[in-house]
């Protein structure tokens, strides 16, 4: 086991790197030069000058590479060219509100997706079946910001049961703090769970046609007992991956989301610094995106060893 | 059962198969529209008309006006002609690219070769995929061209692993090694043997990804990062509706139940080609 | 008692009949052979007894186990009857068993739901069970996962979930089809023991007509849904009464008549020396370097013009590999292969592809050989690739029809599509392509071993005739001894990556030298040493050393 994860470690850690250096070259060819690009055409060529040497332009390409990991590593993204502030403050003010607004919806969405998946496979083509098939196939379609605008529409201005967007703070308390989440996080968990309630769904039927369900019906389980006992275990490999691809989906649906109800979160930090060129912000933002992403396609990694005992004992 | 027979068979399990045939007719409206749009639309989408604006449906407007009183139905019909456009183009580039890497990459399996495409695709998959869009149109300016370029980088991976995975079972398949045998090389293979055998998938797997270019070109959109004005989007028809929207719902409503309809009907499209394709759910055996 | 009784049992697929009319009974302690080829509806029958029939099944007439009437029963009650009266055994044990539960907890399980007993009371009984069928615990600790059993543990860890509760009746359908001959042995062993000291009424299916004549008190032999003939073994193989009967018995025995190949001159078809092929085997560590396996182990020997030379030995031996090597698919790692004098494959050098039109090769399954898009005339046709001028027009047909009809096929048959055949026309189209360029050599691996008796017979005539008439040599690569025996005229027997004993087909099989060819030969079922055998064959004797 330790081999199998020593080995994912490292295959993470490279692509950590090899995602950093996308993102600085990404940053890097923008037309014209950073600085000039941040300023705008109009800017002042002396301003321009300042901000070339600040962001250190005037060196070589890959000190600068190597001077902007060695910043990561110690916690320090760079000063904001607008906000004036060091980014690492920054993105503190906001992942607290991001991180668990995407963990809220991912909650969500299991909720709701294993027991619809679970039903609609036990009970293959009843009404069940279908009713949920059905409005899965719907939930898939709709797109997360909208159903976040219809949510506004139906709770907030009609029924007056949620406010329409902003955050009070997790310094007004847990449970108002949660309350402003949990529209956004409904619209980010609802086409996620469609999705995750198919594979769910697929995943359990196929494991109801393997030979060892066989094997288990004719010790004498009966039916559901041979589904909870041997198939679920069996069947949840597979959708262990589309949940930890789906923590990616809701964090970048997230950024969209936080746009519709107001959230101070790192979508709103993302967006301002695109509109005002502030690409130390973007970089800095995207990065720590790609490290949460990564970040939990190990923990499903683990995972996997976890519930598959042909990974644990791989390398023996 | 001669091949013309299991041509009619298919056409027949086509007939009775509900779902795909709401598929067809739900993805036809959406096609019909957007040509349509290009000869005839009931008002100029493009005129505005202050006084008029914000008008709930009518006999002359048939999904109501915006909030510049352009006619909404005529702007969704340009706007199926922008997001049918961009998502064909990016699942184009997706294939294009996607699949030769993957029919590559299975054809040396286990050599650097194939361990470098992997990863790459790896690479793309650690990026959630709106935010590399999202930085793409950021760097290079908002745009229909750069909403394409965005999308369509993400559609590579998912047609090369698609490919290469399915391409790896069939190079174990004793046909092919068959062929091996009559001399034929991994190239020629390829084309001749592992192509046109996972061709089936690589269209399921396309309209599906179709409908979620759509979704993606709809939400660059609306944080407008896609198609600029005055060109009519979905996506940025939602955002202009967004503010608006206890005043006028009927703004946000019409966008959003296009782009519902068009994405279920290619799903439905895609799901009822997969059953279709199925040795499980049909019969090919006489 | 009887353990079951099977009567007038009839039954239907949506629609489509699949048994009519059977009628079975198999006391305690005894054992019931059924025998029939794929699609006679013996599985189906054992299902019908189980009630673990598939949707849109309808049957009819009387199923009794330990005399309680199973159309009777509820769900719970047929639910209570599974794996405490009747048990059940498969014959793929890869996919038998929960990959991702320990081997102690499936044995347990089968005593728990039907018991009710602690998992540590429940735990115990398991480890007694999986000692009674030779899994000790020093060696098959509880905590271990079906992953790390070979194929053979794994059907014994099937067969001790089947009877921790001693049930009346244990039904094996093809148990022994998916594993090697010696495991087959141990196996049918256990099987058998079991059945005399427990008092089980065992009813076994197979295709295999030796397995249940060296086996079985009784027999039934089902054909297209019915039972044609059946009673105690010795008098239904001593009468043969039903034609089918016959017809089963004489496939399985059957050794097509061959000419002896003509005395060799010139070099010979084929010569390997020193052959030597290795694979990685899955990393240990991050940092260490995979170790190779060593899949064939410096192998030599020649093939003459005309002659047909077996080579036999069990799963993993290295034998595909090698013929995968000679047919110059993977590179060598060591030594060289020569067609006709000269070579074609050397370690270090990819084929000669010059050499390639001088082998061909004809695979197991008649299923997978086959692109299913290309018509049986493009299919055919694919080795001329290999000519550097290949024949076109009135040439291309008229070599293409003389291969068809080489292997019995006629013209209409080149434009079909592959699906269109059954599996034994299917072996026929691929020996059709494989002697279109006229090689001097067919290496044939497990060709007739996907193929029910009678056709697998008729394959055998073919190739026979085939190598007769066009001087051709075969490589003729197979785990089934009595196939290799009836038509080759040398045989190599191959263990762990290297050749341990070769000589003529009569002599070896006569006089083996090597102790593994002995356990193999002792271990192979062969119908008739077991109607030769005394007739109290209560006590199964000349397995155990297997």
């Amino acid at each position: 086991m330790t081999a199998y994860l020593l080995g994912r470690f490292v295959s993470l850690a490279l692509s950590l790197v090899a995602a950093s250096l996308v993102i600085f070259l990404v940053l890097e060819i923008v037309p014209g030069d950073p600085a000039s690009f941040m300023m705008g055409i109009n800017a002042d060529p002396q301003a321009i000058a300042a901000l070339r040497s600040q962001l250190g332009l005037d060196e070589p390409i890959h000190l600068r590479y190597l001077g902007w990991v060695a910043g990561l590593l110690h916690g320090d993204f760079g000063m904001s060219y607008t906000y004036r502030v060091p980014v690492a403050d920054l993105i503190a003010e906001r992942v607290v509100i991001s991180l668990p607004l995407t963990l809220y919806a991912l909650a969500l969405s299991t909720i709701i997706a294993f027991p619809a998946g679970i039903i609609a496979a036990a009970r293959r083509n009843s009404a069940t079946d279908v009713a949920v098939m059905g409005a899965t196939q719907i939930g898939v379609a709709i797109p997360n910001f909208w159903f976040a605008m219809l949510l506004v529409l139906v709770f907030s201005i009609n029924l007056r049961i949620f406010s329409a967007g902003g955050f009070p703070g997790w310094e007004a308390g847990f449970l108002p703090a949660m309350k402003a989440l949990t529209l956004p996080a409904v619209a980010l968990a609802l086409p996620q769970a469609s999705i995750l309630a198919r594979v769910m769904r697929s995943s359990l039927l196929d494991t109801l046609h393997e030979d060892f369900m066989r094997s288990a019906r004719a010790k004498g389980l009966t039916r559901s007992q041979a589904l909870w006992r041997h198939a679920l275990r069996n069947a949840l490999i597979p959708v262990l991956t589309i949940v930890g691809l789906q923590f990616s989906f809701l964090l970048a649906g997230g950024i969209i989301i936080e746009n519709v109800f107001y959230l101070p979160g790192l979508g709103r930090l993302v967006f301002q610094g695109i509109t005002q060129r502030d690409l130390i912000v973007v970089r800095s933002v995207v990065i720590v995106l790609v490290f949460a992403v990564i970040a939990v396609t190990f923990l499903v990694d683990v995972a996997y060893a976890i519930a598959d005992p042909r990974l644990r004992r791989h390398g023996r | 059962m001669s091949a013309h027979a299991r041509r009619t068979g298919i056409v027949s399990a086509a007939v009775h198969h509900p779902a795909f045939m709401a598929g067809i007719v739900l993805s036809s409206i959406f096609v019909v529209a957007a040509l349509l749009s290009f000869v005839w639309t009931p008002q100029d989408p493009l005129r505005l008309d202050i006084p008029g604006k914000l008008r709930t449906p009518s006999l002359a407007h048939w999904f109501g006006t915006d909030h510049f009183g352009r006619d909404m139905f005529s702007m969704i019909m340009v706007g199926a002609r922008v997001s049918m456009a961009v998502a064909f183009v990016a699942v184009g580039i997706g294939m294009l690219a996607g699949v030769p890497l993957g029919l590559y990459a299975a054809s040396r399996r286990g050599s650097l070769v194939d361990e470098f495409i992997m990863r790459g695709n790896d690479l793309i998959f650690a990026f959630p995929s709106l935010l590399l869009a999202i930085m793409i149109t950021a760097v290079f300016g908002p745009g229909a061209v750069n909403a394409i370029i965005a999308i369509g980088i993400f559609n590579i991976p998912v047609f090369a692993r698609l490919s290469r995975g399915a391409a790896l079972s069939l190079w174990t398949r004793d046909y092919v090694l068959a062929a091996r045998v009559a001399g034929k090389g991994r190239l020629r293979i390829s084309a001749e043997h592992i192509l046109p055998n996972i061709v089936n998938l690589l269209i399921v797997q396309g309209t599906i990804q179709f409908s979620l270019a759509i979704l993606a070109e709809a939400a660059l959109a609306y944080v407008g990062l896609g198609a600029q004005p005055p060109l009519p989007s979905w996506g940025r028809m939602l955002a202009d509706a967004q503010t608006l929207i206890s005043l006028a719902p009927h703004m946000a409503l019409f966008p959003g139940l296009a782009i519902v309809v068009t994405v279920l009907g290619l799903n439905l499209l895609g799901d009822g080609l997969r059953d279709l394709h199925d040795p499980r759910s049909r019969r090919t055996r006489p | 008692m009887t353990a079951l009784s099977v009567s007038g049992l009839t039954l239907a697929i949506h629609g489509t009949p699949i048994l009519s009319d059977v009628d079975l009974t198999v006391g305690a302690g005894e054992i019931v052979g059924i025998v029939g080829e794929s699609g006679s509806g013996k599985s189906m029958t054992a299902l019908s007894v189980m009630q673990l029939l598939p949707h849109g099944s309808q049957w009819s007439g009387s199923i009794k186990v330990a005399g309680n009437d199973v159309g009777a029963m509820t769900e719970t009650e047929l639910c209570g009857m599974r794996g405490r009266d009747a048990a059940m055994v498969f014959q793929e044990p890869m996919t038998a068993l929960n990959p991702v539960q320990t081997i102690g907890d499936q044995v347990a399980e089968t005593i728990r739901i039907h018991t009710g007993t602690g998992r540590r009371e429940a735990l115990a009984l398991a480890r007694q069970t999986l000692d009674r069928v030779g899994l000790p615990a020093d060696r098959f600790p509880l905590d271990r996962y079906p992953h790390e059993l070979s194929g053979g543990q794994r059907q014994r860890v099937v067969i001790a979930m089947a009877i921790a509760l001693r049930p009346k009746l244990l039904i094996a359908d093809e148990p022994t089809t998916a594993l090697d001959v010696t495991t087959q042995a141990q196996i049918l062993d256990l099987l058998s023991g079991l059945v005399r000291e427990e008092g089980m009424g065992l009813m076994l299916i197979t295709h295999d007509l030796a397995v249940v004549a060296g086996l079985a008190d009784r027999i039934a032999i089902l054909q297209h849904g019915s039972v044609v003939e059946s009673g105690a073994t010795r008098d239904v193989f001593a009468a043969m009464r039903h034609p089918y009967t016959r017809a089963l018995f004489s496939a399985s025995a059957h050794v097509p008549s061959r000419t002896p190949p003509p005395a060799a001159d010139g070099p010979p078809v084929l010569a390997v020396s020193e052959v030597v092929r290795e694979y990685p085997q899955p990393r240990r560590g991050l940092f260490h370097r995979p170790p190779r396996f060593r899949a064939v182990d410096g192998v030599s020997f020649e093939i003459a013009r005309g002659e047909n030379v077996g080579l036999v030995g069990e799963s993993g031996c290295g034998k595909s590999t090698l013929a995968r090597a000679i047919l110059a698919l993977d590179p060598l790692d060591g030594g060289e292969i020569r067609l006709n004098g000269e070579v074609f494959s050397s370690a270090g050098d990819g084929p000669r592809m010059t050499q390639r039109a001088g082998v061909q090769v004809v695979f197991q399954d008649p299923y997978g050989s086959f692109n299913p898009r290309h018509k049986v005339r493009r299919l055919v046709c694919e080795p001329f690739h290999l000519l550097g001028s290949p024949p076109r027009g009135a040439e291309l047909e008229a070599r293409m029809l003389r291969a068809l009809e080489a292997v019995g096929l006629s013209a209409g048959d080149a434009d079909k599509y592959i699906h269109e055949f059954s599996g034994g026309q299917r072996q026929r189209i691929a020996i059709a392509r494989a002697l279109i360029i006229e090689p001097s050599l067919i290496v044939l691996d497990e060709a007739v071993s996907a193929l029910d008796v009678s056709i697998r017979a008729q394959i055998l005539d073919l190739l026979a005739e085939l190598s007769g008439r066009l001087d051709l040599s075969y490589l003729f690569i197979s785990h089934d001894l009595t196939v290799v025996r009836a038509i080759t005229d040398r045989v190599m027997v191959m263990k762990a990556g290297r050749i341990v004993e070769e000589g003529p087909t009569t002599r070896v099989f006569e006089d083996p030298q090597h102790p593994y060819t002995r356990s193999l030969i002792a271990a192979t079922p062969s119908l008739a040493a077991a109607l030769a055998a005394p007739a109290d064959r209560r006590a199964p004797s000349g397995r155990r050393d297997a």
